[in-house]
């Protein structure tokens, strides 16, 4: 017994050589490459491109991208759709919620919700286009009935207001909003909050807006942001679904860094500044709001007013999600019809004949793609997931929770938008002649789904039975077969979810694969996108469905696989279920 | 000293130097895996290239990797952008299918590997002298920078069963369009397909077409020579799909649009590709193709090889290969890829020449009669000015 305490206080140094690792890894691996891409960016944005044979500081190429046709739209278009998104998301997300909650488990809930969080955007976006477009299936549901013998004449997708990116981006958004909110409110207190406020005589929604959600709203803070950031920068979303004459300035800056003329890069740079200077100012609006909010809200609650008539808002907002859930669902539904099509002409509902042909020739690309999808999944799945296990288990052992800046740290990544800082890492990739290869996709890939790992990780590690560990302890366990033999097998579960989110997010990856692997390697998502630029849907559609089927089959494996190992194990099963 | 000035006709009078190189050149390849950047919008395109790639495996042990491009521009900037980081040899781009101002902006800037075309064996079907078809990109001479593989002509089609009489010209357009509002429109100008259609109005409305063979540099004369353009497009462009404030990003997605019903006209750089979309589904039965009167736009695509390709004997070997007559005339079956050879009838043996004789045709398929006559590019800066301009005006 003494032996074990002893072993257990002279592991301190080992634990602290563990954070050193994790914390030499994180600089390394992740804070430099990002430094040193906007620093790449900044510098080139301000004119300094030696390579190209510019070496002065001037402020020329910003007003060169200033001066482009259509750039006070493209700034406005990225404005609209990304704030747009973002708060008709929270405002749908908390309604729902609010109307919900209790009535549904968190696992049924997280049940339904996996599918549209599996789904990569760009699939989904090359759903939708087919889905909403004015020749597509809704339109040729409403065709006999409103007798349009040829397809109506609105703009429904690449609409000049940007209206359907934004549906595209809710329809992503809203469910991983609704599973953030969900996730912080077992958190909470809810049940006695609403008890008290309804006894009080408040209304369901008056109570969840006045009490719950000022809880609530620092615990999905990050979350939050980086559905702004996101919705801000987005590219492929954009690409297909976005308007495009003038574009968002994501799609934009991507033309400008692609253009024949290699001058066009200063003031792609300098764009990629505004871009990330954009995402800074709504950061800063949010702030902002937070602090109004705030003072409003005090006053608000001490008025006391009973509002009893929040419920129709409520409704809606159910009613809209689930309308916005039915869309994604038709819009999967739609790739995998396309792709087993052989004529589907307007006004046609179904396939006026079918066909496997799409699907039968693996050779002419999928095959490849997904191939190239799985090696770079699974590699950043991997690499992800061992560093995240090393950071908790450093936190562990040094048993410290985790910093302010730490989790910081993590999120950056996704704060930063993605296009400022990948073309300097791009040029300082090609310096260290690892561009174009598996090494700079994993590497540039894992910086994004590190941080969802990590944090789908962080609440489940910490959450576990301590009692487990000291167990072990005390029967002389060491600290590694600690963490091998008690602690990974009983995360099991955790750990596959997270695993399954890392291949979700490493799937998904567009930009980081398109430039570091210098267009040489073709995964699923980088042909789907060039396809949906073609004339063939049926092709886009075999892709669209792997891209789409692969997450989800990772998610179907982080549920059986535990449910099926742990049959005999309840207490696991119960430690699933929480 | 003398005698090293006198090396080179010393080794020209020791027989066939050249035959000699290109075997080193082949010998070299052998084992290389070429990285050909090609736009992968087209999938017979794609099945060709796959096709090409099996033939230089088998027979000269070099392997072809499709990397397939949405606009050919990406694989300039993916040189442009290694140059820039100093990447002078061991590139990732071995060879490019290019053309126009892409390949002038190669050129210009010292990107490009060679001359390399006149070495190719295969080069003797091909009629390289000054001002042949092949000797020449938008105007700008080739100088054997860039080997050429497949013709193109700027066409229109449209779906018969809907369309009856399609506009006879390019001024015919607008009168089409005040008649089918809604139904007519083009590609993105940021995009070849869509700048095309803005050079084949110009080349008919200019108010003096022979100085588009000449680069684009005086202002005044450019906005001379495009004022009757303007007009024309300003009468269009209200009578255009989605009241012509949004644009199809290029040629595949307008066929889509077609296919779709939300338009009655596409157009396509391959009077082939309508009957090869009908026989893939993608385009109705009744789907055929036009031309105003007076002919289009007919242009060379061509194949080029990097300054610091990591494989450039391979692509050589690939170049070589696609001048081919059997792989010209494969080339050219409708039931394969159907684009018209670059290879010149004359220089063919008997045999060759019966190959493309006896290629099928398709009732889609127009006859080089029904094509009418060839025009010639516009010189590379029309185009950029053209599409710059154009952005100016009604990007807002």
């Amino acid at each position: 017994m003494g032996a074990a305490l002893h072993t257990v206080t002279t592991q301190v140094p080992d634990g602290r050589f563990l954070r050193a690792a994790v914390l030499a890894t994180m600089a390394l691996g992740l804070v430099l490459p990002i430094a040193a891409g906007l620093w790449q960016t900044a510098r080139a944005g301000a004119g300094i491109l030696p390579a190209i044979g510019s070496t002065d500081v001037s402020l020329a190429p910003l007003r060169q991208l200033v001066d482009l046709p259509g750039f006070g739209t493209a700034l406005r278009l990225t404005l609209v759709t990304g704030l747009g998104a973002t708060a008709l998301s929270i405002l749908l997300a908390v309604g729902v919620c609010a109307a919900m909650h209790g009535r549904m488990t968190q696992q049924a809930s997280g049940r339904l919700l996996t599918p549209f969080l599996a789904a990569p955007h760009a699939a989904m976006a090359i759903g939708l286009a087919f889905l909403l477009s004015p020749s597509g299936w809704i339109a040729r549901a409403l065709a006999p009935l409103m007798g349009w013998d040829r397809p109506p004449m609105v703009a429904t997708v690449n609409d000049p207001a940007g209206l359907a990116l934004i549906v595209g981006l809710m329809v992503k958004e809203v469910p991983f909003v609704l599973l953030v909110i969900l996730s912080a409110l077992s958190q909470i207190q809810v049940r006695q909050h609403l008890a008290a406020g309804r006894s009080l005589g408040y209304g369901r929604g008056i109570v969840w807006i006045k009490v719950i959600m000022p809880q609530v709203w620092p615990l999905i803070r990050l979350p939050v942001m980086v559905v702004l950031a996101y919705s801000l920068s987005v590219v492929d979303m954009a690409l297909i679904l976005g308007p495009s004459n003038p574009p968002t300035l994501a799609v934009l800056l991507l033309r400008l860094f692609s253009a024949p003329d290699i001058r066009l890069m200063l003031p792609a740079s300098a764009g990629a500044l505004v871009q990330a200077f954009l995402v800074a100012s709504a950061f800063a609006f949010l702030w902002a709001l937070e602090r109004a909010g705030r003072a409003i809200g005090r006053w608000w609650v001490r008025r006391g007013g009973r509002g009893l008539s929040a419920e129709p808002g409520l409704w809606l907002a159910t009613a809209l999600s689930a309308l916005l859930f039915a869309v994604g669902a038709l819009a999967m539904l739609s790739l995998l019809g396309w792709s087993l099509a052989w004529r589907w002409p307007w006004p046609g509902l179904l396939p006026e004949s079918w066909s496997l042909r799409a699907w039968s020739s693996p050779g002419s690309g999928w095959a490849e793609a997904l191939s190239n999808t799985l090696v770079l999944a699974a590699a950043t799945t991997a690499l992800s997931l061992t560093l995240a296990i090393s950071w908790l288990e450093g936190e562990d052992r040094a048993r410290r929770g985790r910093a302010g800046w730490a989790e910081a740290l993590i999120y950056l990544p996704l704060l930063v938008p993605q296009i400022g800082f990948l073309f300097g890492l791009n040029v300082l990739f090609l310096r260290l002649g690892l561009s174009g290869g598996y090494l700079a996709v994993i590497w540039a890939q894992a910086l994004f789904v590190f941080p969802y790992v990590m944090i789908a990780l962080s609440d489940p590690w910490r959450a576990l039975d301590p009692r487990l560990v000291r167990v072990a302890g005390s029967l002389g366990a060491g600290p590694w077969r600690r963490l091998f033999t008690v602690k990974l097998p009983v995360l099991l579960t955790p750990l596959l979810t997270a695993a399954a989110i890392g291949i979700a997010v490493s799937v998904a990856q567009y930009l980081p694969t398109l430039f570091m692997g210098a267009g040489r390697i073709a995964t699923l998502t980088t042909e789907a996108v060039t396809l949906s630029s073609s004339s063939d849907r049926r092709v886009t559609g075999v892709y669209a469905t792997l891209q789409a089927g692969l997450p989800f089959a990772a998610y179907a494996a982080a549920f059986l696989i535990p449910a099926l190992l742990h049959r005999n194990r309840r207490g696991l099963q119960a430690e699933a279920g929480a | 000293m003398r005698l090293i000035s006198l090396l080179p006709i010393l080794a020209a009078l020791a027989g066939t130097p050249a035959l000699a190189d290109w075997q080193d050149t082949v010998d070299t390849a052998r084992g290389q895996t070429v990285y050909w950047n090609a736009w992968g919008g087209d999938d017979r395109t794609n099945a060709f290239i796959a096709w090409v790639g099996k033939r230089t495996e088998e027979r000269y042990g070099v392997s072809i990797e499709h990397v397939r491009l949405s606009d050919t521009a990406e694989a300039v900037t993916r040189v442009i952008s290694e140059r820039a980081a100093g990447q002078d040899t061991g590139g990732s781009v071995d060879l490019i299918w290019i053309n126009g101002p892409n390949f002038l902006a190669m050129k210009e800037q010292d990107l490009l590997f060679g001359p390399f075309v006149e070495d190719l064996p295969n080069a003797a079907y091909v009629d390289l002298s000054p001002g042949a078809p092949a000797a020449l990109d938008f105007t700008v001479p080739v100088e054997g920078m860039e080997s050429p593989w497949r013709l193109a002509r700027f066409v229109f089609n449209y779906d018969s069963a809907r369309v009856n009489a399609p506009p006879r010209s390019m001024v015919g357009f607008s009168d089409w369009a005040a008649a089918n509002p809604g139904r007519f429109t083009h590609p993105d100008p940021s995009n070849f397909m869509g700048a095309t259609f803005l050079k084949q109005a110009l080349i008919e409305l200019a108010t003096d077409p022979a100085a588009l063979q000449e680069p684009a540099t005086d202002d005044a004369a450019f906005v001379g020579q495009t004022a009757p353009l303007w007009a024309w497009y300003d009468a269009l462009r209200p009578n255009m799909w989605r009241g012509g404030a949004a644009f199809p990003e290029n040629q595949s997605v307008q066929q889509q649009l077609l296919n779709d019903g939300e338009v009655d006209i596409s157009m396509s750089f391959d009077p082939a590709s309508t009957a090869a979309a009908i026989a893939q589904g993608l385009l109705p039965e009744t789907a055929r193709v036009f031309v105003p009167e007076g002919g289009t736009i007919g242009n060379v695509s061509f194949v080029a090889i990097p300054y610091n390709a990591a494989n450039a004997e391979g692509a050589q070997v690939v170049a070589n290969v696609l001048l081919d007559p059997e792989v010209q005339a494969r080339m050219q079956n409708i039931e394969v890829l159907g684009s018209f050879s670059v290879l010149d009838s004359a220089r063919l043996d008997p045999q060759a020449r019966t190959a493309f004789d006896a290629l099928p045709t398709a009732p889609a398929l127009p006859t080089l009669e029904e094509l009418g006559p060839t025009l010639p590019e516009p010189h590379a800066s029309w185009m950029t000015r053209l599409t710059e301009e154009w952005a100016r005006r009604y990007t807002r």
